[in-house]
């Protein structure tokens, strides 16, 4: 049976895992590399890695990173944050990440989205979307969340699959960052209305958020931070709750 | 030991070349057929649309050197499916060194398959040490159904073919380099073969 995937996600900047990774046990919390090398033993499904940096050489120290990355660990990568050029997308793949994450360059310009998933395959195009409520209505957002657009939510996620995204990585930012739960409700939606795999993002707090977000939410994967950044929900002990509820997962 | 990983340009094959290294083995990227020919085992990888890389194989001549092969040959994934006789995507011939057809998933499932399953009925000193319902991750939306061939299952919308093998030529759908201590003890398996 095909098993719920948890995926770790580290925010990079500069080649540097940034916000508050509190790793005991690590010579350098800060390395991405030994991060990653943690969460494959753990554990972990896949692995996220958002570049948040916006250097000139962002794209140099990114593709460095990855080839450390996939020499370093055996379970699948995905690459995102500020991916807009196929030439972006072509150093990081051929580096050996998995798929890459496009987000606000495929809202500004959606044709990318069937440009690359038929230069690459969609199954590496994840379409990362932001989205929030506003009077009600679940609208797209941009800039990690900064810039609203009158995009509905579920509408763009059909406009994705059709354009050949391999999956969507839908974060609520109304949940993100609260650990009250996953928006299980918008995405329970999301995964009737797309045929094609969806993560979960924004909101984990604890266990019980990530078995409602695969039975009422059902989701095909659950992203998540801090809570695993700050070990405050050990991943082998996670699975094992989640494999207790029915919850195929892999052990 | 000699290995070879066929370069068509089909997919990135860099996670491959590290899972190798971690095993001692330095395998040689490279569309040279005298370097392939005399290498000890042969990787066929593959990514992205079958019809494109059959275009590819057809255009450097590999579609009719491939079959040739006497040494142990591991088709992964898409290069698995080429070793079948054609495929509903794009409907492309394969090489047809295995008479199959390779379907799609239907809609009953989410397309692609992605993530982690189990593998079943192992039938193959490829799969030595390799537990029953052990995880292997998969990213594919075509599958071989169950054949003859057939060496390993997996379940997506019903039992299908995760693993064939037809004499030196073995195919695996899953991705080994991506797929653990599984994974690793299968490309293990593969290059003691």
């Amino acid at each position: 049976m095909l098993t719920k995937r948890i995926i770790p996600c580290l925010d990079i900047k500069d080649g540097r895992t940034v916000k508050g990774v509190n790793f005991v046990n690590l010579r350098d919390a800060g390395d991405p590399v030994e991060l990653a090398r943690k969460y494959a033993q753990e554990g972990a499904d896949e692995l996220v890695f958002l570049d948040i940096s916006a250097t000139e050489q962002k794209r140099k120290t990114l593709s460095e990173l990855v080839l450390k990355v996939a020499a370093a660990i055996d379970i699948p990568f995905t690459v995102g944050g500020g991916i807009s050029a196929e030439a972006d997308v072509s150093a990081v793949l051929a580096n050996g990440a998995d798929k890459v994450s496009i987000n606000s360059a495929a809202v500004k310009n959606p044709e990318l989205i069937n440009r690359l998933s038929k230069k690459f395959g969609n199954q590496c195009i994840v379409v990362a979307i932001d989205a929030k409520q506003i009077a009600g209505t679940w609208k797209v957002h941009l800039l990690g969340g900064k810039v609203p657009t009158e995009i509905n939510l579920f509408d763009w996620a059909k406009e994705v699959e059709a354009r050949g995204a391999g999956e969507i990585l839908f974060t609520s930012m109304d949940h993100d960052g609260t650990k009250n739960g996953f928006a299980n409700e918008a995405l329970a939606k999301l995964s009737e209305l797309v045929n094609i795999p969806i993560i979960a993002s924004g909101g984990a707090g604890n266990e019980q958020h990530f078995i409602d977000t695969f039975v009422e939410g059902k989701a095909d994967a659950a992203l998540a931070a801090s809570v695993f950044h700050f070990g405050e929900i050990p991943i082998p002990q996670l699975k094992s709750t989640l494999k207790k509820q029915a919850i195929a997962v892999r052990i | 030991m000699d290995v070879a990983i066929i370069d068509y340009g089909a997919g990135n094959v860099k996670s491959l070349q590290f899972a190798l290294e971690r095993l001692g083995v330095q395998a040689r990227l490279t569309h040279d057929w005298e370097l392939i020919q005399k290498a000890d085992k042969v990787i066929f990888p593959g990514q992205g649309a079958a019809a494109s890389a059959m275009k590819k194989l057809t255009a450097t001549g590999l579609d009719q050197w491939i079959p040739q092969l006497q040494q142990p040959v591991l088709g992964i994934c898409l290069g698995m499916q080429l070793l079948c006789s054609s495929t509903a995507e794009g409907n492309s011939p394969g090489l047809g060194l295995i008479k199959a057809h390779v379907e799609r998933f239907p809609n009953t499932v989410k397309v692609p398959q992605m993530g982690w399953n189990t593998i079943f009925s192992l039938q193959s000193n490829l799969f030595e040490k390799i537990e029953e319902d052990a995880y292997m991750y998969l990213v594919h939306s075509y599958f071989v159904p169950v054949i003859e061939e057939t060496i390993a299952q997996s379940d997506y919308a019903g039992n299908y073919s995760v693993a064939l093998q037809k004499d030196n030529f073995y195919g695996v759908q899953f991705h080994p380099e991506k797929s653990s201590t599984a994974g690793q003890q299968l490309l293990e398996n593969f290059l003691k073969l």
